[in-house]
């Protein structure tokens, strides 16, 4: 559905199934599907705001809605960029021959503060630095994706896919039998044989697999726990892993077992005091040297980050271009590089039109959106921009897509994103699904959980 | 199953059993207040209880002297008292929340439940909140049995359960055998009786031990069902047992036995070889010293068998 346009096909079958409804039953109906995620337990914090620190993350009953069609070009190019991303840090690592042929400028690689000189000339099992890969995507017609960034560590948010998913199930059975969506349920199956595809070499036989998590205080505990309870894996902190020799153990009431594979949800300066921040309680002492011995593997790998921020992101096209020979898919946001002085000079004179970005900030936190900006705002971020031109990169305001939300007035037209969830091992797999969030004031484009936006569960509709 | 896991599930079910225990001792507090006697005599009333909750020094240090609604305060509500029924509430809620996926939803219901409740409520009605307590932690003891797997997991909330259990009883009737009565003149006396009466009450075997021996309230008898009667559910005896129990299931599931067992084994054979003339004779209150360490160190045995895990 989009702005001024009539409801598209696929949403047809919904907006009459709604109508029956009607708004009365759907605020019924909303309200059960609260009751229904406080009762289990899934909540997230916001750091740095107080309040309640296990909060509700809004959750709209209305579907957003693909056809297979859609949704299979939409792949390819995520699988596309996901194996771009893997390219690009597997051979940073390595010789750099992006840097060498001059596509890529070597600061921008080398002085990052993700760059991981440790790793360098490592290679982990298959390759792959990037084992899950988060793109968030926007749509802006019929035919055209945006990708607005890549999460090439640690992306959060897919328990909010699978719990979406299970409440819908529970709650509009008959919706799913009119209507074949394609299922998701298999993708902790998927996540697990992913991880259990990079074992490192002195792995003999079966993987033991963990979910490394900072702790319950952690806003995102509860995925991590949801993810583990779903693998079937254990869900360890730091304190419960030790290393001995070249393995990594961690302590049962049975005795230390080994452990092989661990997908850590911590940042890498936590991961070993003794290679990294050695003030961090939450890492594991001597974890760094099993891990670069091929006694255990790290999903993400350290150093992965590199590829993820945003000035980097720029550049993701021509790794596209570089290692795999072909023409994106998925198109990036035109940006402007602040770094260089044409961009710098045509952003502050457009500051009132573009969306302003820190090149490392993340979750909707320190942006600059110009359109509903005040001028005293933009003044002040000007300024901000001229301090340190380097650390920002600018985009147009894209017409985003919206969809139909349930809001206090009924139905209505809010904004989108889309973060689907890339697995890649041995094999890249794509889950049928995604997370996808909306944007629940009205005219607002900022869908970060953090600052008022919601979650929908997302169909892919079986032709 | 982790070390912290099981070190977490054992936790939670030793602070439900602290928190009954609280709720215990101020119902005895309560009903003891309540007979007539002198200003004076209510005050020590009170102390002892605070001695036998081993919160005596942090009440002084904030209250001074006893006084039922200060009480009330730093023994219920009181969340920088770590042993008030907020706090026992509250961490046991903590380390349930840090292990979720260890137990049922109906256990978590029933502790989430009471926690979400406990802010609710407000002082005033220390029967009810006394009460309300017991029902609690009687919920969730509940849920444990009908709904957890008996698997290791449920060894360590037992464990949990019996090791508190057995330390709170030896407390209680110690601080009613000693600090009430430093004297043996005065045992057998009308006041004495009525305290026993309350002692029995609050650890709900008053009507038990009628069952149980029948006739008259004599310390000895008394003595022999919170110590050695092994039908009694917060003996000693029967404590130790079904600590030792549930340590021979993880012996037996792990294929390996560890200083806990053997510990369990000595604390349960010197239990139950005991003759409560012997123990009377040679002082109660050394004896309940003596089991208090004991019990302390065999809890501290478990713990570095399977808690903390290697090294």
């Amino acid at each position: 559905m989009y702005k001024g346009e009539a409801i598209r096909d696929t949403y047809r079958t919904l907006a009459e199934w709604a109508d029956r409804l009607g708004p009365g039953d759907l605020a019924a109906k909303k309200a059960e599907a609260e009751a229904l995620f406080r009762r289990i337990g899934i909540t997230f914090a916001v750091y740095g705001e107080g309040g309640d620190p296990e909060r509700l993350i809004p959750f709209d009953l209305i579907p957003r809605v693909f056809t297979a069609y859609e949704w299979s070009r939409l792949e390819r190019g995520v699988k596309q960029r996901a194996e771009a991303l893997n390219a690009f840090i597997r051979d940073i690592y390595d010789r750099a021959e992006i840097v060498r042929a001059g596509r890529v400028p070597a600061p921008l690689v080398f002085r990052n503060v993700a760059y991981e000189p440790s790793v360098a000339g490592f290679r982990p099992p298959e390759g792959v630095f990037s084992h899950i890969v988060g793109i968030d995507l926007v749509r802006t017609s019929a035919e055209e994706f945006f990708v607005l960034e890549d999460n090439c560590r640690t992306p959060s948010g897919v328990s909010y896919m699978l719990e979406n998913r299970e409440i819908m199930m529970r709650m509009f059975p008959d919706l799913f039998r009119m209507m074949r969506v394609a299922p998701i349920e298999h993708y902790p199956d998927q996540l697990r044989r992913t991880l259990a595809s990079v074992a490192p070499v002195r792995c003999d036989g079966e993987p033991t697999i963990v979910v490394l998590t900072p702790g319950a205080f952690n806003s995102a505990y509860y995925e991590h726990s949801f993810l583990a309870d779903q693998m079937g894996v254990e869900l360890v902190e730091g304190q419960d892993l030790f290393v001995e020799g070249d393995l990594a153990f961690m302590r049962t009431t049975r005795g230390p077992q080994r452990v092989d594979v661990i997908y850590r949800r911590i940042d890498d300066p936590f991961l070993d005091p003794l290679h990294f921040r050695a003030e961090s309680m939450l890492g594991v002492p001597g974890l760094m040297s099993v891990y670069l011995t091929g006694g255990v593997s790290l999903c993400s790998a350290p150093g992965a980050g590199v590829a993820d921020d945003k000035a980097v992101y720029t550049y993701v096209p021509e790794m596209i271009r570089f290692y795999l020979g072909e023409e994106p898919i998925l198109k990036n946001v035109p940006t402007w590089r602040c770094s260089e002085a044409d961009d710098l000079a045509y952003v502050l004179e457009h500051l009132s039109e573009l969306v302003v970005k820190e090149v490392h900030g993340s979750g909707g936190y320190g942006m600059l959106v110009g359109p509903a900006a005040s001028k005293a705002e933009i003044e002040a971020y000007a300024d901000r921009v001229r301090a340190d031109p380097a650390d920002f990169i600018a985009q147009p305001t894209l017409s985003l897509s919206t969809c139909p939300t349930f809001v206090d007035q009924g139905l209505a037209p809010r904004h989108v994103d889309l973060r689907p969830y890339c697995l890649v091992g041995r094999q890249v797999s794509l889950c049928p699904g995604g997370l996808t969030r909306v944007a629940l004031r009205e005219g607002s484009l900022v869908v970060n959980s953090s600052q008022g936006g919601g979650v929908k569960d997302t169909w892919v509709i079986a032709d | 199953m982790l070390s912290r896991t099981a070190e977490n599930l054992y936790w939670m079910t030793r602070y439900m059993e602290r928190a009954e225990t609280m709720a215990r001792l101020m119902t005895v507090g309560y009903r003891i207040a309540l007979m007539p006697s002198s200003g004076e005599g209510t005050r020590s009333d009170w102390g002892s209880i605070l001695t036998a909750a081993g919160v005596e020094e942090g009440y002084a240090e904030k209250y001074g002297a006893p006084e039922v609604g200060a009480i009330e305060q730093y023994l219920f509500f009181d969340r920088e008292n770590p042993s008030s029924i907020a706090s026992c509430f509250s961490r046991a809620r903590d380390n349930a929340r840090i292990v979720r996926t260890a137990v049922t939803t109906e256990v978590w219901d029933a502790l989430n439940g009471a926690y979400q409740d406990l802010k609710h409520l407000r002082p005033g009605e220390l029967p009810k909140l006394c009460d309300w307590t017991r029902r609690q932690t009687q919920l969730m003891r509940g849920a444990i049995e009908g709904t957890q797997l008996h698997q290791d997991g449920y060894d360590f909330m037992s464990l949990g359960y019996y090791l508190e259990r057995a330390d709170n009883t030896a407390r209680v009737l110690d601080v009613k055998y000693y600090v009430l009565l430093p004297t043996t003149q005065r045992v057998g006396g009308s006041v004495d009786n009525y305290q026993w009466i309350t002692l029995l009450r609050a650890l709900s075997a008053h009507r038990s031990f009628h069952w149980t021996y029948g006739g008259d309230y004599v310390p000895s008898k008394i003595a022999h069902f919170l110590i050695l009667n092994t039908t009694n559910p917060r003996a000693l005896l029967h404590c130790s047992s079904e600590v030792s129990y549930h340590l021979n299931r993880l012996a037996r599931a792990y294929g390996h036995t560890t200083e806990a067992q053997s510990r369990a084994r000595a604390l349960l054979g010197r239990l139950a070889d005991a003759r409560i003339e012997e123990i009377i004779a040679e002082g109660l209150h050394e004896f309940l010293a003596a089991f208090i360490a004991e019990n302390g160190d065999l809890a501290q045995a478990v713990a570095d068998s399977y808690l903390f895990g290697p090294k």
